[in-house]
C-alpha cells in the first residue's frame, strides 16, 4: 500500500518533456523494469495481507480454512498480548526517538566546535550505528547488562558500589530502549550536524555584530533552521524503530512485557501459525505506518523543493 | 571574548561523549581477545593476556557458510539493485519522464511501509514456489527492501551532473552511450560507490526476512548469531568475536561511505 502526496513540487528549470508518444516511452523505457519489479515484490504482497486478514486459517488445521469477516480485527483489538504490543510499540518508538534526538542535537552542536581531534570523535561516535543490529543486541544483553560478569556491573563494582543489579529482569522496556537510543543517536547527529552545517553563516555573524548573546542566536537562528533536520530525524526514526525486531528478539525474546507489534506478529504466525490473525495485526501497523510515513513524505517534499530551488 | 578553558570545555565535553559512545565497541573488540576466563570476571579484567582462541572457535564452529551465504545475498543484492536503480534514475534526473516527483515519492513511500506486514504471503510464496531456506529468493527480497534507497540516492547524484556538459557533449555529436561512459560515468562513480555500500549494509544487518525464510542451507549471518548463545559455559569471548566479524564488514563500509552515510540514511534529502 502506497502512500502518494499530492504536492506537486514547482521546479525552477522545469526539464522539456516531449509531446510525442514514441519519444515519451523512450523516456519511460529505462524506468520500467525499476518499477514494475518494485510493484510486484513489494504491493502484491500487501494485498495478499489485506485479504487473508479477512479469513479464518490456521496452518495447523488446514481444513478449516474460510472466510472470517472482522473476526480476527475482533480478535487483535480484544486480546490483551496484543494490545499491550500496540502500546509496547508507541512506548520504544517514541522513547528511543526523543531521547537519541535530543542527545544527537547536543553531539551535533559539539561536534560543530572547532576543537583538537573533531574528525576522530566524529569517527568514535559514529562506530555504534555500524555494529551490525543483531550483534549490539548481542553484546549489551552478555556483555554489559549481565548481572554477574556484565560491565555495567563490572564499573560499578570498580566504583566501589555494592550494588549489582539484574538490569534486563528488574527493567526490560529501559534496557532495549538504551541500547536503541545507543544505536541511533550517531544517526540523529549525523542528519543534525548536516543541517547545522548547511547553516547560512552570515545572519549569526550579523547578529553577533548587533550583540545577540549565544543563546539567541540559538533560540532564533540556529533552531528555526535546524527544525526541518530535527523533524526528518524523528520521523526517518521512527519510521525504522517501529520495525525494530532485532534488539526485542535478542534482548528480552518479547518476554517481560517488551514485545512490540513486530514480534507480535511474528510470534503469531511463526510460532502460533494464526496466519489470519497474524495478517490483521499487520494490515494496523500499515495503517499507523501510514500516519507517520504521510507527514515523513510531507518533510522530506519540502526539504527536496528546498534543493531545488 | 569567550575565555580559552571555556573553548577547551566544549572540546572536552565532546571527547568524553565520544569515549562514552565508543566504549561498548571497544568492550567488545577487546573481550573478543580475552580467554574466557578472563572474559567473565568482575570487575572486569582489562589487562588480561591477548589470545585468538575466541576468533577460532567461531570459525570452528561453523561460521563460514552463514557469512558466504550474507556475503552472496548482500552483493548479489547490491549488484541487482544499482543495474535497476541506476536507469530508472537516470529518467528521473537527466532525462525527465513525465511527473517524476509522483513517480520518486512512489518509491519512497514503499520504503515506509513496514516490511513485517508482508512477511506472512512472502513465506507463503516462499512455500508454494519451494524456495524457503533458498538464498536467491532471499536475495530478490533485499532488492526490493534497497531499490528504493537506491533510486532516491543515485537521482540526486546524477541530478549533480551539469546540463551545459551533456548539451556541450552532445552538441560536439556525441552518441548516447559516449556521453553515460565518457561523461555521466565518471561524475557518477562516487555517487554509485556510496549507494553500493549502503545498499550492502542494509541487507548485510536484515534479521527478520532470513530469520523467518532460511534455516540450515542459506541461514546467513545474523541468524547464525542469535543461535550462537545457546551453551551454558563462558561464551562472553566467543560472542564478542563473532559480533566483531560480523560487524566488521559494515564497519569498513560505513567507515569508507562515511561522508554520504547521511546522505543514504536520509534518502538523500540531507546532502
Amino acid at each position: 500500500m502506497a502512500v502518494m502526496t499530492r504536492e506537486r513540487s514547482v521546479v525552477d528549470r522545469p526539464p522539456p518533456v516531449p509531446r510525442k508518444g514514441y519519444s515519451k516511452w523512450a523516456r519511460r523505457a529505462p524506468l520500467l523494469p525499476a518499477l514494475i519489479f518494485l510493484i510486484i515484490v513489494t504491493q502484491l504482497p500487501f494485498v495478499a495481507t489485506l485479504v487473508i486478514s479477512f479469513m479464518k486459517w490456521n496452518s495447523l488445521d488446514p481444513t478449516n480454512r474460510g472466510f472470517a469477516g472482522f473476526d480476527n480485527y475482533v480478535n487483535v483489538f480484544t486480546d490483551p498480548d496484543l494490545r499491550s504490543s500496540v502500546v509496547n510499540t508507541i512506548v520504544l518508538t517514541a522513547s528511543v526517538v526523543i531521547i537519541s534526538l535530543l542527545l544527537g542535537l547536543g553531539l551535533a552542536l559539539l561536534l560543530d566546535k572547532k576543537f583538537a581531534g573533531r574528525g576522530f570523535v566524529r569517527t568514535m561516535l559514529i562506530a555504534p550505528f555500524l555494529v551490525v543490529p543483531v550483534a549490539a543486541a548481542l553484546i549489551w544483553k552478555h556483555v554489559l547488562y549481565n548481572p554477574e560478569y556484565g560491565l555495567f556491573n563490572g564499573i560499578l563494582n570498580w566504583l566501589g558500589f555494592d550494588a549489582q543489579p539484574d538490569w534486563i529482569s528488574t527493567m526490560p522496556m529501559s534496557a532495549v530502549v538504551l541500547s536503541l537510543v545507543w544505536q541511533w543517536t550517531p544517526f540523529m547527529m549525523l542528519i543534525l550536524l548536516a543541517g547545522l552545517q548547511s547553516k547560512p553563516i552570515e545572519p549569526v555573524e550579523a547578529a553577533t555584530i548587533d550583540g545577540a548573546s549565544s543563546f539567541q542566536i540559538f533560540r532564533y537562528l540556529t533552531f528555526p533552521h535546524l527544525r526541518q533536520y530535527l523533524e526528518l530525524g524523528g520521523l526517518l526514526g521512527s519510521i525504522y524503530i517501529v520495525q525494530n525486531f532485532d534488539a526485542v528478539f535478542t534482548i528480552t525474546s518479547g518476554g517481560l512485557g517488551t514485545a512490540n507489534l513486530p514480534y507480535m506478529i511474528y510470534q503469531t504466525f511463526y510460532q502460533a501459525h494464526e496466519y489470519g490473525e497474524a495478517s490483521a495485526a499487520g494490515v494496523i501497523v500499515v495503517a499507523g505506518s501510514m500516519v507517520i510515513a504521510t507527514f515523513a513524505l510531507r518533510v522530506v517534499s519540502s526539504l527536496f523543493k528546498e534543493e531545488k530551488r | 571574548m569567550t575565555p580559552r578553558w571555556f573553548k577547551h570545555g566544549w572540546g572536552v565535553l565532546a571527547w568524553f561523549a565520544g569515549i562514552v559512545f565508543f566504549a561498548p565497541v571497544a568492550w567488545m573488540f577487546l573481550t573478543s581477545l580475552h580467554s574466557e576466563s578472563d572474559a567473565a570476571t568482575n570487575p572486569p579484567s582489562l589487562l588480561a593476556p591477548i589470545t585468538f582462541d575466541g576468533y577460532a572457535e567461531f570459525f570452528d564452529s561453523g561460521a563460514w557458510p552463514p557469512l558466504i551465504n550474507s556475503f552472496s545475498a548482500s552483493i548479489g543484492s547490491t549488484i541487482i539493485v544499482l543495474l535497476l536503480a541506476i536507469p530508472a534514475a537516470y529518467a528521473l534526473s537527466i532525462k525527465p519522464v513525465e511527473k517524476w516527483t509522483d513517480v520518486l515519492f512512489f518509491f519512497l513511500s514503499t520504503k515506509m511501509m513496514p516490511v513485517v506486514a508482508a512477511l506472512l504471503p512472502i513465506y507463503l510464496i516462499a512455500q508454494f514456489s519451494g524456495m524457503l531456506d533458498n538464498i536467491s529468493f532471499l536475495t530478490l527480497l533485499y532488492c526490493s527492501m534497497n531499490l528504493p534507497i537506491a533510486v532516491w540516492l543515485m537521482r540526486s547524484f546524477l541530478s549533480e551532473v551539469p546540463k551545459e556538459i551533456l548539451e556541450a557533449a552532445s552538441i560536439d555529436g556525441a552518441g548516447l552511450l559516449t556521453i553515460l561512459r565518457r561523461v555521466v560515468a565518471p561524475i557518477a562513480m562516487p555517487g554509485i560507490a556510496a549507494t553500493a555500500l549502503i545498499c550492502f549494509i542494509f541487507s548485510w544487518n536484515e534479521l527478520l526476512f532470513a530469520r523467518v525464510l532460511t534455516g540450515v542451507v542459506a541461514g546467513t549471518a545474523p541468524v547464525y548469531l542469535t543461535g550462537f548463545v545457546t551453551s551454558q559455559g563462558l561464551f562472553l569471548a566467543k560472542v564478542c568475536a563473532a559480533a566483531v566479524v560480523v560487524s566488521l564488514p559494515v564497519l569498513i563500509a560505513g567507515f569508507a561511505a562515511q561522508d554520504k552515510l547521511v546522505q543514504g540514511l536520509s534518502l538523500g534529502a540531507v546532502k
